[in-house]
């Protein structure tokens, strides 16, 4: 196996690894705001769920950015030989995923956390409340189109 | 540092902040014509004390509402010690209240009260045997100090004093320590407010700087010198002196009343904590829900007792002071 695959194959993981911690992070800290709101009051179960399961996306996002890094270097079936500057090139593809995925579900727990927050004091706010934490998904799926974008990009170089 | 996060207990502490009593459910309390009707609303809010099946006096209610809150927050946070800053004033009283017991050798029950830090049997003990090592340093010197000027003097009003400013000292002390910024002004606002009261306490009865130099007890916000000097003179000079300090909004109420005082004390108490409200992970909602509590307890019970006095509802209103919600 070729340097450049190695690198290919480390940007695969990083980006399944950051943003999957990242959404783990966060959706453990909405799920503790959430579970201390559903102690008090259990109608609110379903409306604080959705809130929890909001910083999750990242950790899904970094998957399919691995999931298409590994198809397109060959690591899930053909030829896993490429130059050691398109593996760099597919390592610095995976980046924005990896690095924002981290980043944006950590942030965007803190913003479902204050949601949750809002919930518990004004349930019929669900609506709005929700807002809050899904404006820092946009950054999130920015990185994600920027990856997949620069990942096919890379495939069709020579 | 960076300070401990309670994501789980804020959030929890949110949604049972709905359940605290608002200015419309105060006035609807004030409103009441007689105290029966008024304990029928509290009760449909809740406050039912720790027997729902029968009539329990107003001290029951409220004391079971102090207690459930305490239970409440402590049971959300891992550290038992983490509200002790609160709890102080309880094991300050049962101290006086053992001194007073053991040098009068009365046999009294009920005057002690549980859910301090240190337990009273504890404290009880301490005094009697005259061995106060199992006690804090700054509450066995007090222990100490106290019994002592008691046995010497007889003088009641002494052994108060030196105990009720141990207790400030500790609880400026307990404030210190704590990270949160919430509880380090409530410890600051405490003393400062307490010292300014027995300043203008002091100045209306004419005491002199001995007193003061024993009963007002250093802060940050407070000169305590200057404010001894300034009780010195008169309640004038202590005005003046507050006009140059944080405290300066509280003059027009010390020049009305002590009783408008007293409410503009709550209120800065209750304006300080407001911001807590929008914090999710630190310990301060968590602080500020059992002082919010503690305050609509005091309303509560101004209400219930203006009702049980037949005070004018002009002059329940003027002594009952904002809610955190």
């Amino acid at each position: 196996m070729s340097m450049g695959t190695v690198w290919a194959l480390l940007g695969a993981a990083l980006s399944a690894l950051l943003a999957g911690a990242g959404s783990a992070i966060g959706v453990g800290k909405a799920g503790q705001a959430a579970a201390g709101v559903v102690t008090e009051d259990p109608s609110l179960f379903s409306k604080v769920l959705i809130l929890q399961l909001l910083p999750g996306t990242q950790g899904i996002y970094g998957l399919l950015i691995a999931f298409i890094t590994l198809t397109n270097i060959g690591i899930m079936g053909g030829s896993a030989d490429m130059s050691l500057h398109k593996g760099l090139l597919y390592f610095a593809a995976c980046l924005p995923m990896a690095v924002v995925g981290l980043i944006s579900a950590i942030c965007q727990a803190k913003a479902a956390v204050a949601a949750i927050g809002l919930v518990a004091k004004k349930p019929d706010q669900f609506g709005k409340a929700m807002i809050f934490p899904a404006m820092v998904e946009t950054y999130a799926i920015l990185a994600l189109l920027v990856s997949i974008l620069s990942i096919f990009g890379v495939s069709a170089l020579a | 540092m960076s300070e401990k996060q309670y994501t789980y207990a804020v959030a929890r502490i949110r949604a049972k902040e709905n359940a605290l009593l608002n200015d419309a459910f105060m006035e609807q309390l004030i409103g009441a014509k007689t105290e029966d009707e008024a304990l029928a609303l509290l009760s449909e809010k809740g406050w039912k004390g720790h027997d729902e099946g029968r009539k329990q006096s107003l001290q029951d209610i409220l004391s079971y509402e102090e207690e459930k809150t305490f239970d409440t927050v402590l049971s959300m946070v891992d550290d038992p010690h983490a509200f002790d800053v609160f709890l102080l004033k309880r094991d300050y009283h049962n101290l006086k209240a053992a001194v007073k017991l053991t040098v009068s050798s009365n046999q009294v029950s009920g005057i002690f009260v549980d859910g301090g830090t240190i337990t009273p049997e504890k404290i009880e003990e301490a005094v009697k045997e005259q061995d106060f090592s199992s006690l804090p340093d700054t509450m066995a010197r007090a222990g100490k100090e106290a019994t002592d000027e008691l046995l010497h003097t007889r003088d009641g009003q002494a052994c108060d004093i030196i105990i009720d400013k141990a207790a400030l000292t500790a609880i400026k002390q307990a404030s210190k320590k704590n990270p949160n910024s919430l509880i380090q002004r409530y410890g600051e606002l405490t003393v400062a407010l307490a010292d300014i009261k027995t300043a203008v306490r002091g100045a209306k009865t004419g005491k002199d700087m001995t007193f003061y130099s024993r009963a007002l007890a250093e802060c940050d916000t407070i000169d305590v010198k200057r404010l001894s000097e300034a009780a010195a003179l008169g309640t004038d000079d202590i005005y003046d002196y507050l006009e140059n300090t944080d405290y300066k909004d509280a003059v027009d109420s010390l020049r009305k009343s002590f009783f408008a005082f007293e409410k503009w004390c709550n209120d800065a108490l209750m304006d300080s904590i407001r911001p807590e409200l929008i914090h999710p992970f630190t310990i301060g909602p968590l602080a500020a829900y059992i002082l919010a509590r503690q305050s609509e307890i005091s309303n509560v019970r101004i209400i219930l007792t203006g009702k049980e006095n037949d005070l004018p509802e002009s002059m329940i209103r003027e002594r009952i002071s904002k809610t955190y919600v």
